[in-house]
């Protein structure tokens, strides 16, 4: 509340306009024409500096899949439809590009691109980007990104957003170049009825203190085996709570080396796999998403909001996100999967549209809090978050919406609200070890991994094969 | 009189000739043009990117720095590509030998007038039919069904025969199998209607020969239809060495690019692919060099090896 007012005052500093748009009501968004949106945006420049005008008739924006895209559609309101790759905003067309983020295709679709992005075509200039926290320092720490500070938006604006989203985008100088809308801590997703069946309890308190560390998580791997469950769907379940944990980055003056604490994953996996009690299929593979139905016999699943609404089938009858059957809890070490982060690219023709779209899907506390309710995506909204954790939300049935309708994060987990814990884990969260390498490493190491738990290779081999590929992929970097 | 009518008409005559030559040159050029804009130039360029240091990383662009040849000697010397090599050579000829031995029979039981195959057409078109998938579409459904808890997996498992799913991604001996036999399946029909076309070449005259001299189907086979094949058998040759040489689709899309286990199904190209992922034109031009050179050689020894009886008559 505290913040709110915080924010208020400061918009209400701002201008005239902007305080006549706040007296509009709830829904600021809604603010009719784009001549409001480019008054406001012209109005904040008083505290920060004043972006070009906008002289672009076509909006290009570079993702790797729907669901930004998806976003606008529903919460940005002057947004309009006109076919699966294309929009409009006022008389600017919006085009979608699509670049699957496998093997860093996407990443090198933008490496090519931004670098000719002054030069571009107006209407090939690449407008706005998202970025995913694996690399975003890469463009964060480049010129090919706009400080948000140039496209007139305060420090003031981004006070509620975890303090970890905005690390995650700040270069080398302090400046912030990027926005979110998700906080996407993540925890442990479990099989209700699989804990019930092993633990005795789905209460997510006790299964939390059941997996509070490595040690206990090993033992009820155990104990599921017994009962016939595996922990894990696969080995890479857990990868990414052991490497958010890491004490130094992957790669330090262009040397990479293994962090401890992903030298633990590869001995607990190891030891799991050996015992029978995980897999080493891929994520995403149908193997792996077994686990998402009773017949699956997965105990527990590790990821953010986003994984359980989007990912595990909700919307199929029979699963078991379907029948609420999913419990969460923080589990052995806190840790965050994905998040995507909207940045303008330097060179844009419409900063700001660009700006006022960054402010409305990542600021606007109407926004954020439609879309935490519509879509359970876990905003990047403190006093949001706060307020959904203590409120009752509606546990809608899946296929309320139409047939692919997942329903309700809180229906998903069994009439559970989590934000609370995602909350929690949010403000807790430690960015200060990662590097831009960061994707093509925890890819390229899980897959030599996969060798040494298959019994093809021994770890020292499986090492080397990783600082093969490494060298390949970066030949930059060196390795021991 | 005589002389210098001839004379007269000498001149006119090559001026006919050339007038045609032009026309011979006009319908050659658009297959100059391409061939220079889509494979000399590449194939020039390539070469001269193999002496320079030539790569990205991230947003930075390291090079061009000529290098000479250092990096023929990175790829060399590191023992990768001997292995590489091998894991291409050993796919190809798993692959290669169930091939050429199912064509051969195939295209001699449908060009054999005796059998009175029916519904050869219908047959023709199936076994062609494989190779109008892409690669890729059939390495992903091998993949699914060759998974965990694919369909492979559950049939032996509810036969009985199996306690536990079989990894087949996870066995070096089952993922070149797989490869050898996807690549087989899609080339066979294609390598049959080659010896098709080679064996309805033969003079049918020669077969009824070795009939009436009381010729055995199998003497027929070895004596007689063997030997008229060698070109086309040569030509399979070649052509499948180059294709299994640059063998990459269905490896790259079965194992997602990985070559695993421990890149034992790894190829040559999935090994350039590799390098072309920093956008590394150096190695990349280096390996591609190397790898035209290896493709001369082999396709020389075949091309020697099988012909050499031809050269000596």
């Amino acid at each position: 509340m505290k913040r709110r007012m915080k924010m208020l005052t400061s918009l209400a500093l701002a201008g005239a306009m902007v305080v006549s748009m706040a007296a509009c009501g709830g829904s600021t968004s809604s603010s009719s024409s784009s001549k409001s949106s480019s008054s406001s945006a012209a109005s904040s420049s008083s505290s920060a500096a004043k972006p070009a005008e906008d002289t672009g008739k076509v909006l290009n924006i570079q993702v790797w899949n729907e669901e930004f895209k998806s976003r606008i559609e529903n919460h940005y309101k002057d947004y309009q439809k006109v076919s699966d790759t294309e929009g409009k905003i006022g008389d600017v067309t919006v085009k979608w590009t699509i670049t699957p983020s496998d093997d860093n295709a996407y990443q090198n679709n933008l490496d090519s691109l931004l670098p000719e992005n002054e030069n571009a075509s107006a209407d090939d200039k690449v407008d706005m980007f998202l970025m995913e926290a694996d690399y975003a320092l890469k463009y964060v720490n480049s010129d090919y990104t706009m400080k948000l500070s140039d496209l007139g938006i305060t420090d003031d604006d981004l006070a509620d957003q975890f303090q970890y989203t905005k690390d995650i985008v700040t270069d080398k100088d302090g400046n912030i170049k990027g926005s979110s809308w998700q906080a996407c801590s993540a925890g442990m997703i479990y099989n209700r009825a699989a804990a019930k069946d092993v633990l005795g309890t789905d209460d997510p308190d006790k299964v939390q203190d059941a997996v509070s560390d490595w040690d206990k998580f090993n033992e009820v791997a155990k104990k599921a085996k017994d009962k016939g469950y595996k922990i894990t769907s696969t080995v890479n379940d857990t990868y990414r709570v052991y490497s958010n944990n890491v004490s130094a980055p992957w790669v330090t003056d262009n040397k990479v080396t293994v962090d401890p604490n992903i030298k633990n994953w590869v001995d607990d996996s190891k030891a799991l796999v050996d015992a029978g009690e995980t897999t080493t299929n891929e994520l995403w593979s149908d193997d792996w998403s077994k686990g998402f139905y009773p017949d699956g016999k997965v105990f527990a699943y590790f990821g953010p909001a986003w994984l359980i609404n989007f990912s595990m089938a909700a919307a199929t009858d029979g699963s078991i996100a379907n029948q609420g059957g999913w419990g969460f809890c923080v589990g052995p070490q806190s840790f965050y999967w994905g998040g995507t982060w909207i940045a303008a690219a330097t060179g844009t023709d419409n900063p700001n549209l660009v700006a006022q779209i960054i402010k409305t899907m990542t600021t606007d506390k109407d926004v954020l809090k439609a879309i935490a309710t519509d879509d359970s995506d876990c905003v990047n909204s403190q006093s949001v978050l706060a307020d959904l954790a203590s409120s009752d939300i509606e546990q809608r049935k899946p296929h309320t919406n139409g047939k692919d309708d997942g329903g309700s994060i809180t229906w998903i987990l069994g009439g559970q609200n989590p934000y609370q814990q995602l909350a929690d884990g949010a403000s807790k969260l430690d960015m200060s070890n990662i590097s831009i390498y960061d994707q093509g490493c925890n890819e390229e190491f899980q897959k030599a991994m996969k060798n040494y738990f298959d019994g093809n290779a021994s770890y020292d081999d499986a090492i080397k094969q990783f600082n093969k590929a490494i060298v390949e992929k970066y030949p930059d970097l060196t390795t021991d | 009189m005589e002389k210098t009518a001839q004379a007269a008409v000498k001149p006119q005559k090559n001026n006919k000739v050339t007038a045609y030559n032009k026309w011979g040159y006009i319908f050659l050029l658009p297959f100059f043009i391409i061939f220079v804009i889509f494979q000399l130039i590449p194939l020039v360029s390539t070469i001269y990117n193999s002496f320079f240091e030539n790569y990205r990383s991230g947003l930075t662009q390291i090079g061009p720095n000529f290098v000479g040849l250092k990096n023929y000697g990175a790829l060399l010397t590191g023992g990768d590509f001997l292995k590489y090599f091998g894991n291409t050579m050993i796919m190809w000829i798993l692959g290669f030998v169930p091939q050429i031995v199912i064509s051969l029979l195939l295209a001699y039981w449908f060009t054999d007038p005796s059998l009175r195959l029916k519904g050869q057409r219908f047959f023709k078109t199936v076994i062609y039919m494989p190779n109008l998938i892409m690669a890729a579409a059939f390495a992903m459904l091998f993949f699914t069904l060759f998974a965990d808890t694919g369909p492979i997996n559950s049939m032996f498992m509810q036969m009985g025969l199996w306690s536990k799913p079989y990894s087949f991604m996870s066995h070096v001996g089952s993922v070149r199998g797989m490869v050898a036999f996807m690549n087989c399946l899609m080339w066979f029909g294609n390598t049959t209607i080659l010896l098709m076309a080679g064996m309805m070449g033969i003079d049918t005259s020669l077969f009824e020969a070795a009939e009436v001299d009381g010729a055995t189907a199998s003497q027929i086979f070895w004596k007689v239809t063997l030997p008229l094949l060698r070109p086309i058998l040569v030509y399979v040759m070649i052509t499948s060495l180059i294709g299994g040489l640059q063998m990459f689709d269905v490896p790259q899309i079965l194992t997602n690019g990985a070559g695993d286990p421990m890149r034992s199904s790894m190829t040559l190209i999935m090994w350039l692919n590799k390098h072309l992922y920093s956008k590394n034109y150096g190695m990349g031009g280096a390996l591609s060099v190397i790898l035209l050179i290896v493709t001369g050689v082999l396709s020389f020894i075949v091309f020697k090896f099988s012909a050499s009886k031809e050269v000596e008559r």
